[in-house]
């Protein structure tokens, strides 16, 4: 038993690391650790263990107007170099030195012209909140925290949406919520659901507050108080079921909190969305997320065994937890997707899995984009997908060397040097038309070494070369750190944001040409004096078809409202995604944002039928944030 | 009702002829063979994947779409799946080009010097160049030129040769290749040929469709082809065709390409190297079966001049933004887009406006010699006219002509009288000038027997009215509206817009009209006859004004040959034939009873000869239901309704007003 517990442990150690290989510099860095309190109406659950949690004053630790935690940014230093701060992440600290030259050469941007944020939110400058009095005396005899300060207030009004981040910096604040709630249990929010029904109030759940889909902004007709109800005091593991391989955990747990506990145990979910590090469980399974190692461990409608969910009708949620069942339309996609608008989710009963014993991260080079696609379609079709796969185009190629550190070391760089002249000469690769696939391996040594020669066979049946495995590394360093960098182009007016789709394999390359295509011209019928960066990946692979990933940003110096027309230019591309035959959306969800496609991409009975849903479920409209429909 | 919005888009014509640069002036002053050696580098699609020849077979004979059409055929025909791929790879052979950069140089040589004897200059607009040459780098290109001649497609090849542009490949017609020598020569100056008619061949179809997308999507080569499908014998453009253009769409909806670009390009003939043979096919000569001897003996034509060719490239249409908000491009989200699907309605109602639209940007860019204009008037003067006459009269319609748009050609300051006597000698085959009068040619031969005179005179009477033709598209409109309140009950707008409407129904397979677009027709027809003063646009009525009478009678005399040739094909219908005809005796028997008509002095009417006049009435009257198609034995057969015959004539003929509610009772 002992040497079994202690080789948990050091599965454990190793997990941690891995974990904290992509994200963080070292778990004693984290300078937040604030425990859970228990929920007063409950004795303390022997077996649940409290996590890492949001402040309830998030501003404590995060951005207010940005990405992410405050100590973390990216800037240019006096000597123009990029600079990362902090002390968080592997590139804390560190020096980009192409990064400027990237910058500048890419946008036409220029570090002479800034566009600085307001420098601290002004509170007077922010609507006094509407507030039901008799709501809030009934609140107070529940003894569950509340707040309507104007700095709690203002940080649950947004997602991370361009012209939600745009106005924060620029200091203009639309309709936000009046109060913010925290429940630490599901019965909390029994009573805060029973409440709010009972005065009418509309309530906004909130997650990590990741949304990109303008799914947490306040409808700005809505008359009624608004009460922003904040999971993240919801943050416990309450068990886990080793024989099941289950857990089951509050849902208002965030990604990392949730990764770290249960690897604790020698457990994992595997799901590990980009915003693991601030997005919740709730907010997965409110919006159907996605994780990057999907390929293993499945997308969140596959982990989820069983789910609770507060409506204003009262609690839904199944009376087992068989693993499959046929009793008519499975319940648990009514509550998958509903984005806030049904009621609030509070627990939910996952899959875990072992923590796998070993971690491999690859890269292989392909001449052009059509040889990477057709390679990601082989290895889809013989369903020998690594943990994760994908693919980026030529100018995310460049974008990641614009990002690599300043090398310490010379013997590095003459490698580096090295294989950039045999792929580009050597091979004869044109360096404007070759592409990396990143690639993350994951289970057994010996399982993982064999699937890792099987993958790379198939690459080199389309002309990819190996290309190592720190530039596989640094590929999904970066996905944690690229959200911080809108911010730096927001400082020197580059605006920019990522939207995806999920297509058939048939459609990638046309999907892919069309819509970087079309929003260059639409960026040049705009006005928009330099061309933009108009890029994608395909980030996930399915049997039938991939998800697409784009990126586009431009420079926006000479236009009068560069938030309008970003909004037109993103449109555009959203419809030529649809014509396309791409979906509205892989996993970001309909929010308010792409609302206006949900009838032709679900048909008119498609929408009654949620229609009718959310008429039985909530016929006062209680969520009143009035996404998707 | 009358807006502007249509004509101030319209180039003012002489903006447009100074930009025209003779490209045979070079020619003549430098040497053709380092002309046809020099250096080829022209620019190219940015999304081109160079192949060879074969590999674009290889690519088409191994892509989905044609293989699901192979299985379906074997499995529909029980033949085994690898004989119709056999047979798919002959088709193949025997339709894909060979262009070869060698045969472009030997075509460069020798039609240099054919083309210096031959004409005076080939004038090309080089900001069409420039614009081509841009549009050719972004987007796959379709080149439409307009069809007068069998040299056309040569002379593209040779402008895109000249100006270092990306060589064509062309959708030729099979009968090209009875002539051995010239159709292997055509194909490796990048022709491929096309069956004339394969209905319901699917392979053929898969075959053919798949090879044009192929090389569209490719970005091989700009594809050209000739909207029209055929010359045109009577130089008025013709109804377009559908399947190709539908084809070169189809990328684009499918969304395998972000757009393409179409090229409309009008090359302007002086005098059509065919003039007269058209007319004589028109009067039922049999067309020449294209033989390699037949094109030689065509060398007797190099002793001719044929003044000079006019090409303007007109601006690339994008078809990305004539779909937008027309076409759904998701419609083919829902099946495999390697299966045929046959075009939606909306598609295809699309492909038709487009087609028709780009026709008409055809017409407007055709740049009209004065001489069309001396032929409008001849055509209502075939008695002769005084040339003093002539002169003055040429001069009023240049003006005419001008205030309504025309793209006309006149020689700088040289007074109108040299530039019709010089139009005159340029065509004296077709006119004759004695006693100060001008007077159509006229071989009278002793032996001639009535008969045969009549058919002489009237080769020269339909080759003039080809001239003419060429500048009907300027006034067409006001000439329908003319016509219109000539017939119309009162001068009423609403009577009058209704004549309009059912000429203009009559008239749709003569005429490029776009289709549905009765309401803009009208008001440009309104806003034109204002603009030069002919009318006035009272709030209930249209009235001519008083300087308006002879330009109202001018442009209905200019249709009076159609209104009459209707009515002549109506008489037949109504007094020739008992009840049922079978389809292939239509055309030599309403010939005989137009013959009969002319010699007995009934009418003056040389056009109603003419073949084309005559299928595009039978068209009409089958369009509108006087007349039925049914088949008897096999036989396609015409069946009449003398009722709507009868009406349709009366109404043609004045005597009864045109109405809509008759029309719709008929
Ligand atoms: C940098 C970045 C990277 C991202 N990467 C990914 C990715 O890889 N994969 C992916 O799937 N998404 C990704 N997203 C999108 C976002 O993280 C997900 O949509 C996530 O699931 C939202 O979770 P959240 O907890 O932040 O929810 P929030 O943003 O707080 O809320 C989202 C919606 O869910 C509702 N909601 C939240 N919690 C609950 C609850 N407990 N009960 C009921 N409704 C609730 C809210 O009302 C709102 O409508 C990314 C976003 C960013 C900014």
């Amino acid at each position: 038993m002992a040497s079994n517990c202690s080789e948990r442990q050091r599965i454990a150690q190793q997990r941690l690391k891995i974990i904290a290989g992509h994200i963080q510099k070292d778990e004693d860095g984290e300078p937040t650790r604030i425990f859970a309190n228990n929920c007063k109406g409950e004795d303390a659950d022997k077996h649940s263990s409290s996590t890492t949690t949001m402040p309830k004053r998030r501003q404590e630790i995060m951005k207010w107007n940005g990405w992410g935690y405050s100590d973390s940014r990216f800037l240019f230093n006096k000597k123009g170099q990029a600079e990362f701060t902090g002390k968080r992440y592997r590139l804390s600290g560190m020096i980009l030195p192409s990064l400027k030259d990237w910058f500048e050469g890419t946008f036409g941007a220029s570090l002479q012209h800034k566009t600085p944020a307001v420098p601290s939110l002004n509170s007077s400058s922010v609507q006094p909140p509407t507030l039901n009095e008799d709501f809030i005396q009934d609140l107070k005899t529940t003894g569950i925290q509340y707040s309507h300060e104007a700095e709690d207030r203002i940080f649950r009004a947004h997602g991370h949406c361009l012209h939600e981040i745009f106005a924060l910096r620029e200091g203009k604040f639309g309709r936000v919520p009046d109060m913010v709630a925290w429940p630490s249990c599901h019965d909390d929010v029994v009573k805060i659901v029973e409440l709010a029904s009972k005065h009418n109030v509309c309530l906004i759940p909130y997650g990590g507050g990741t949304s990109v889909s303008s799914a947490l902004e306040c409808p700005p007709e809505e008359t009624r108080s608004i009460v922003s109800l904040d999971t993240s005091q919801m943050n416990r593991i309450l068990w886990i079921d080793e024989k099941n391989l289950t857990a089951h955990v509050e849902a208002g747990i965030i990604g990392q909190a949730l990764e770290s506990a249960l690897n604790e145990s020698g457990y994992c979910t595997g799901h590990e969305p980009d915003s693991m590090e601030f997005s919740s469980l709730g907010g997965w399974v409110a919006t159907r997320a996605s994780g990057m190692k999907k390929n293993i461990y499945g997308n969140i409608e596959d982990l989820v065994i069983h789910i609770k969910m507060v409506t204003p009708r009262g609690v839904i949620e199944k009376s087992c937890q068989g693993p499959r069942m046929s009793t008519g339309p499975d319940i648990h996609h009514f509550i998958l997707g509903s984005e806030g608008t049904l009621g609030v989710i509070t627990e939910v009963t996952m899959k875990i899995r072992p923590i796998p014993e070993y971690q491999k991260y690859g890269s292989v080079v392909f001449p052009n984009f059509e040889q990477g696609v057709a390679c990601l379609r082989e290895v889809a079709k013989q369903r020998c997908a690594p943990a994760s796969i994908r693919l980026m185009d030529n100018a995310q190629f460049q974008f990641g060397h614009a990002l690599k550190p300043q090398v310490s070391s010379i013997f590095t760089s003459f490698l580096d040097g090295l294989k950039k002249f045999y792929i580009t000469k050597f091979k004869g690769f044109d360096p404007h038309r070759l592409c990396v696939a990143t690639l993350l391996f994951e289970g057994d040594r010996e399982r993982v070494l064999q699937h890792e020669k099987q993958v790379y066979d198939i690459a080199a049946k389309f002309g990819g070369l190996a290309a190592g495995e720190d530039n596989g590394q640094r590929g999904y360093m970066l996905t944690f750190v690229i959200a911080y960098l809108r911010d730096l182009g927001m400082d020197y007016y580059v605006i920019g944001e990522s939207f995806e789709t999920s297509v058939p394999w048939d459609r990638v390359l046309d999907l892919c040409r069309n819509v970087k295509e079309r929003i260059v011209r639409e960026c040049k019928e705009k006005g928009v004096q330099f061309p933009p960066l108009s890029t994608c990946r395909v980030t996930q692979t399915y049997d039938a078809g991939a998800c697409v990933y784009f990126y586009f940003a431009f420079n926006y110096r000479g236009l009068g409202d560069p938030v309008h027309v970003y909004e037109q230019v993103e449109h555009a591309a959203r419809e030529e995604i649809l014509a396309n035959g791409g979906s509205l959306s892989h996993h970001h969800g309909v929010g308010k944002l792409r609302k206006q496609w949900m009838q032709e991409s679900i048909s008119n009975v498609g929408m009654g039928m949620l229609k009718s849903v959310k008429e039985y479920v909530d016929p006062d409209n209680i969520f009143g944030n009035r996404n998707l429909l | 009702m009358a807006s502007k919005t249509l004509y101030s888009q319209r180039d003012p014509s002489l903006k447009k002829r100074d930009d025209f640069e003779d490209i045979l002036e070079e020619r003549r002053n430098s040497s053709d063979l380092r002309y046809a050696l020099r250096c080829y580098t022209p620019v190219l699609y940015k999304g081109m994947t160079p192949c060879k020849t074969t590999i674009l077979k290889t690519i088409v004979l191994q892509s989905d779409q044609l293989h699901h059409v192979i299985n379906q055929v074997a499995k529909e025909t029980g033949e085994a799946s690898d004989i119709i791929q056999e047979e798919a790879v002959n088709i193949l052979e025997e339709m894909a080009h060979r262009l070869q950069l060698s045969t472009i140089r030997f075509f460069a040589f020798t039609l240099s010097k054919a083309f210096k004897t031959l004409f005076q200059s080939v004038r090309v607009n080089e900001e069409g160049i420039q614009r081509l040459q841009q549009a050719i780098q972004e987007h796959p290109v379709v080149l439409l030129p307009s069809h007068r001649s069998y040299i056309d497609f040569l002379i593209m090849s040779y402008i895109l040769y000249t100006y270092d542009l990306a060589l064509p490949v062309i959708a030729a017609g099979m009968d090209f290749l009875g002539m051995k020598f010239i159709g292997e020569m055509l194909r490796m100056s990048g022709a491929f040929f096309i069956r004339r008619s394969f209905g319901g061949d699917k392979l053929y179809w898969a075959v053919f469709s798949e090879y044009v997308k192929t090389m569209l999507r490719n970005g091989y080569a700009p594809i050209e082809f000739f909207l029209e499908g055929t010359r045109s014998r009577t130089c008025k453009s013709l109804t377009p065709k559908l399947g190709l253009l539908n084809i070169v769409m189809e990328p684009f909806f499918k969304g395998e390409v972000f757009d393409v670009s179409l090229v409309p390009i009008s090359i302007s003939y002086e005098r059509v190297l065919e003039e007269t043979l058209y007319a004589r096919e028109l009067l039922g000569v049999p067309k020449p079966k294209e033989s390699t001897s037949g094109l030689l003996k065509a060398r007797r034509i190099l002793s001719e001049d044929y003044g000079s060719i006019h090409v303007y490239f007109g601006q690339p249409v994008s078809v990305r933004s004539l779909a937008q908000g027309r076409i759904n491009r998701s419609q083919y989200n829902l099946v495999p887009r390697y299966i045929p699907r046959k075009p939606s309605e909306e598609t295809q109602g699309f492909v038709n406006d487009t087609a028709f639209k780009l026709v008409r940007k055809q017409e407007e860019n055709m740049v009209l010699r004065p001489w069309v204009l001396i032929a409008a008037i001849l055509m209502q003067n075939l008695d002769g006219i005084d040339s003093v006459l002539l002169t003055e009269q040429t001069a009023w319609l240049r003006g005419l002509a001008q205030a309504f748009g025309a793209f006309l050609d006149w020689p700088g300051q040289e007074p109108v009288g040299k530039v019709v006597s010089s139009s005159l000698s340029l065509h004296h085959g077709l006119v004759r000038v004695a006693g100060g009068r001008v007077q159509l040619a006229q071989e009278l031969q002793e032996t001639a027997s009535p008969k045969e005179a009549l058919f002489n005179h009237a080769v020269c009477v339909l080759s003039c009215a080809s001239y003419r033709n060429q500048i009907l598209h300027v006034f067409l409109r006001p000439a329908l509206l003319a016509l219109a309140m000539d017939t119309a009950a009162t001068s009423r707008k609403d009577d009058v817009y209704s004549s309009f409407v059912y000429l203009r129904n009559v008239f749709s397979n003569e005429f490029i009209l776009c289709p549905g677009a009765m309401v803009q027709d009208f008001e440009e027809a309104c806003y034109l006859l204002m603009k030069c003063g002919a009318v006035q646009i009272l709030k209930q009525d249209i009235v001519v004004t008083e300087r308006g009478q002879p330009i109202l009678s001018f442009l209905s005399g200019m249709l009076e040959p159609f209104l009459q040739g209707y009515q002549v094909v109506c008489r037949y219908f109504s007094e020739e034939v008992s009840e049922d005809l079978a389809e292939k005796q239509y055309i030599p028997s309403v010939r005989s009873f137009a013959v009969k008509c002319i010699l007995s002095d009934s009418i003056r009417c040389y056009e109603a000869l003419s073949s084309d006049l005559q299928k595009n009435a039978l068209a009409a009257l089958l369009r509108m239901n006087a007349l039925r198609k049914v088949k008897v034995a096999d036989q396609a057969t015409l069946k009449v309704n003398k009722m709507a015959v009868k009406m349709l004539e009366d109404t043609l003929g004045g005597k009864v007003p045109a109405q809509k509610p008759v029309l719709a009772r008929l």
